[in-house]
Order: C-alpha cells, then sequence, then structure tokens
C-alpha cells in the first residue's frame, strides 16, 4: 500500500468497526426500540422513567417498588390498573401508536407518559 | 395548669374585645407539657380556661361540648413505618377514653382503609366500637375509594349521604358539614370537590344564620398546605366563599399525616395527625410517603385532636394530643 493509501485505511478502520459496533447494539439505534425500555418501576411517588418509547404490540409493565399502592391510568381512558400494592404489577400491551399520558389516580401529581411508535 | 400557662392567658384575656365577638383572630401557640399543643384564637382563648377550669362564666348558658376527630387510620398497612396499626389505633380509642371530657361524637376524616378492603372498614369500625362516643361521622380518603369508585365506603358509611358520601348534620347549635374530595382526581391535580357537591353546600348553608358555628371536614386539606405534593384541594375557595358570612369556621382535614394549623380571619384550619404514620413536613424529603421513625418515638408522632365548643364563643379550641 501507498503512504496514503495506509492512512485512509487507519482512518477509515475504527469508522468501519464503530459502525458494526452500533448495528449490533439497538440502543444507539434512534427508531428501534429498547428491549429493556419496557419496565416502568414505581418508587418515591414516581414513575421512572417517567416517559418511554415502545413500539408497536409492547407490552409495557409497571412494578410497584414504593411502600404505597399507586395506581396507573390512561388520561384518555385507555387502560387502568386496579391498586398496585407493593411489589405488585400491571402490564399493558399497546397494539396502537400514539402517545399515552398515564397517572397515578390515588395521587395525581404522579405522572408520566408512554410514546408509542 | 402552671403558673406560666395562667400569666399567658390572662395577658391574652387583656387583649380581648369583650363583646363577644373578635374579629382580629391573631394566634397564640400554648406548650402544655406532656399532652400536645393547644391552638386557639385570641376569642378562644377564655374557650379553653373555661374548659380548664370547669365552665367559668359560661356555666349555665347554653350547650357545651367536645368532639375528637381522628384520621388515616390506613388499616391494612404492614410496612416498616408501622407494622401495628391495628395497636395504634386501638391506643387512640385508649386516649379518647381517657379524656377528661367524654366526647360527644367522633369525626373519622378518611383513609380508614389502606387499600378499600371489607376486612380493613370492619376492623376499624370494630375498634371504634370500644370508644366512649358511639357516634362516629366519617368522609373517606383515597385510599377508601380505590377500584369501586368508593361504592364499599358507600355502602358502609354514606346511607345518609348525597352523591360521593357528603353530608351534614347539627349539633347543639353547631352545623357540621362532611366534604368529600378525594374522588375523579385529574392528572397532576390537586384534591376535588367537583360542581355537584359545590353547589349542594351553596345551598346547605345558605339559611343559616350567620352566628351559627361551622365545622367542615374533609380528608385532603382545604387549603394550600404543599401543592408539589397534592396536598391541597382546587375548588375548596369556592367552598369556603359560601361560608364568608359567618362567625367562626373551622375546617378539619387529615391526609398529611402530621399537625398543622392556619388562620385566616375567622376561619381556622387544622390537620390531624394518622393514628396509623408519619409523613414527613412539607418539602423535608423526596417524597410524602410513610416516614419511619425509631420505634420507642412512634406513638408520640401519632395522635387524636380533641375539639372544644362553648356556646356564645366565636372559635373552637383544637387541642392535638400525642399517642404517647
Amino acid at each position: 500500500m501507498t503512504k496514503k493509501n495506509i492512512w485512509v485505511a487507519a482512518l477509515a478502520m475504527p469508522v468501519l468497526v464503530a459502525l458494526l459496533l452500533m448495528a449490533g447494539s439497538p440502543s444507539v439505534m434512534a427508531d428501534q426500540p429498547s428491549a429493556a425500555g419496557t419496565d416502568v418501576k414505581i418508587d418515591n411517588f414516581s414513575f421512572g422513567p417517567q416517559t418511554i418509547t415502545v413500539g408497536v404490540g409492547t407490552t409495557v409493565t409497571w412494578t410497584n417498588r414504593d411502600d404505597i399502592p399507586h395506581t396507573v391510568v390512561s388520561t384518555d381512558g385507555v387502560f387502568k390498573s386496579k391498586v398496585r400494592d407493593t411489589d405488585e404489577k400491571f402490564s399493558y400491551t399497546f397494539t396502537k401508536a400514539g402517545t399515552y399520558p398515564y397517572f397515578c389516580s390515588v395521587h395525581p401529581k404522579m405522572t408520566g407518559t408512554v410514546v408509542v411508535r | 395548669m402552671t403558673d406560666k400557662k395562667q400569666d399567658y392567658i390572662d395577658q391574652g384575656l387583656q387583649d380581648l374585645n369583650n363583646d363577644g365577638v373578635d374579629r382580629r383572630g391573631f394566634l397564640k401557640c400554648m406548650a402544655w407539657a406532656g399532652t400536645g399543643l393547644v391552638w386557639t384564637m385570641s376569642g378562644g382563648i377564655p374557650v379553653s380556661q373555661a374548659f380548664a377550669k370547669g365552665m367559668g362564666k359560661h356555666a349555665g348558658k347554653g350547650s357545651d361540648f367536645t368532639f375528637v376527630q381522628i384520621s388515616d387510620s390506613h388499616m391494612g398497612f404492614n410496612k416498616p413505618a408501622n407494622q401495628d396499626v391495628i395497636g395504634t389505633l386501638k391506643a387512640a380509642v385508649d386516649k379518647i377514653n381517657g379524656l377528661p371530657t367524654p366526647p360527644e361524637f367522633l369525626l373519622h376524616t378518611g383513609d380508614i382503609s389502606h387499600l378499600s378492603r371489607q376486612e380493613q372498614f370492619d376492623n376499624v369500625d370494630q375498634i371504634l366500637k370500644g370508644a366512649s362516643a358511639k357516634d362516629v361521622f366519617f368522609v373517606p380518603g383515597e385510599h377508601d375509594v380505590l377500584d369501586d369508585n368508593g361504592k364499599s365506603y358507600l355502602e358502609r358509611y354514606g346511607k345518609s349521604a348525597q352523591g360521593a358520601g357528603w353530608y351534614s348534620f347539627d349539633h347543639k347549635g353547631v352545623h357540621l358539614i362532611g366534604l368529600v374530595n378525594v374522588m375523579n382526581l385529574k392528572a397532576g391535580g390537586l384534591g376535588s370537590l367537583g360542581s355537584e357537591q359545590l353547589e349542594w353546600m351553596e345551598k346547605d348553608v345558605k339559611h343559616l344564620k350567620h352566628s351559627t358555628p361551622i365545622v367542615v371536614f374533609a380528608h385532603i386539606p382545604l387549603w394550600s398546605v404543599y401543592p408539589e405534593w397534592g396536598w391541597g384541594t382546587e375548588d375548596s375557595a369556592q367552598a369556603l366563599g359560601y361560608l364568608k358570612k359567618f362567625g367562626s369556621v373551622t375546617v378539619l382535614n387529615g391526609h398529611i399525616h402530621q399537625t398543622m394549623q392556619k388562620v385566616e380571619g375567622r376561619v381556622t384550619f387544622h390537620t390531624a395527625m394518622s393514628t396509623a404514620f408519619p409523613q414527613p413536613q412539607p418539602g423535608k424529603a423526596d417524597s410524602p410517603g410513610p416516614m419511619k421513625v425509631p420505634a420507642e418515638q412512634l406513638r408520640s408522632v401519632l395522635g387524636i385532636t380533641d375539639v372544644n365548643y362553648v356556646q356564645r364563643q366565636h372559635s373552637l379550641a383544637v387541642v392535638d394530643s400525642s399517642l404517647a
């Protein structure tokens, strides 16, 4: 190889490697939802993460880790959990794209959003 | 009564306009060694004095009585903050039964149960049967109307109530109003009374004489204690507007599991301790959840509220007592 070619190769290699690595790692791709991002933890009177983005057909599971019961209620009447005490869960499968704001009907200051793409 | 307290009362009496109508209503706090705080308006100092000394100049003038407010029994709660809410509720009943003047009724300002379950309501009813006062008046907390929109609560406690459980009654010249502000809560919002209840309340008080002492009781505070934690009611200003004409209004709330008091003109707002677990002071923690305290301190942060009414006084004396 010529000197110039060596330089090009030297620069290109890390870029190629990086691209390959990125392709294999779903969390970096903006339009590909993360499998790990389907769980919402309820703790300290808050939903964490407060906003999650998932793909159509994903089941989101809320788990109450707080020492007080909470509920998960869609502000648009799409879903509504029964009261969930500590360690109890609620799941909902989102079959349509859209933005789904929700809150805890017992402690209405607690709010969250599920964005479905 | 200690000499210091007697001096304090005498000093307060000098400030009084003695025609029976005091609208300045500045608040005096009297520390009462061992049994908690006595908060009373300036017009109320002779009330508590009369109560402590056994009637004084008001003897024979008409009905005087006391009642007790308890709140937030959370029957069914069993986390570290208190793993024996049955025991602490029983201790509250013992406290009620040990009062020098037996209360004529009890008010429970909600969160009777922890999860709106029948057995939890049952437990509270059974325990309260041991109280000297046989009449208990309830309003629901948000923990009492879970899942079934208040159906179990209403079946048990709402027989003579309207709508979601609001009602009023009279006792020896005092008009008491039980309000429900824990239904149909909106995302991001506070407590809510709703238009139907407000319309009912306006009619309920319209024809009462201005001299009728009013007691309003509801679960979530009817004043803005700490909106960030939902400690307030969105439309309470409208309700309080209907009470502007009255010379004495006492608002009793729960929900925040600590004693707090505010005076605004002729309205005294007061929140009660829980009989189950304490919660942090506004902003002093990440969230308003159950606050763990050392076991030996628990009963000192739980308690009851004794309310004293003397006819012709324009305010009620409110005495908080802890369980220890």
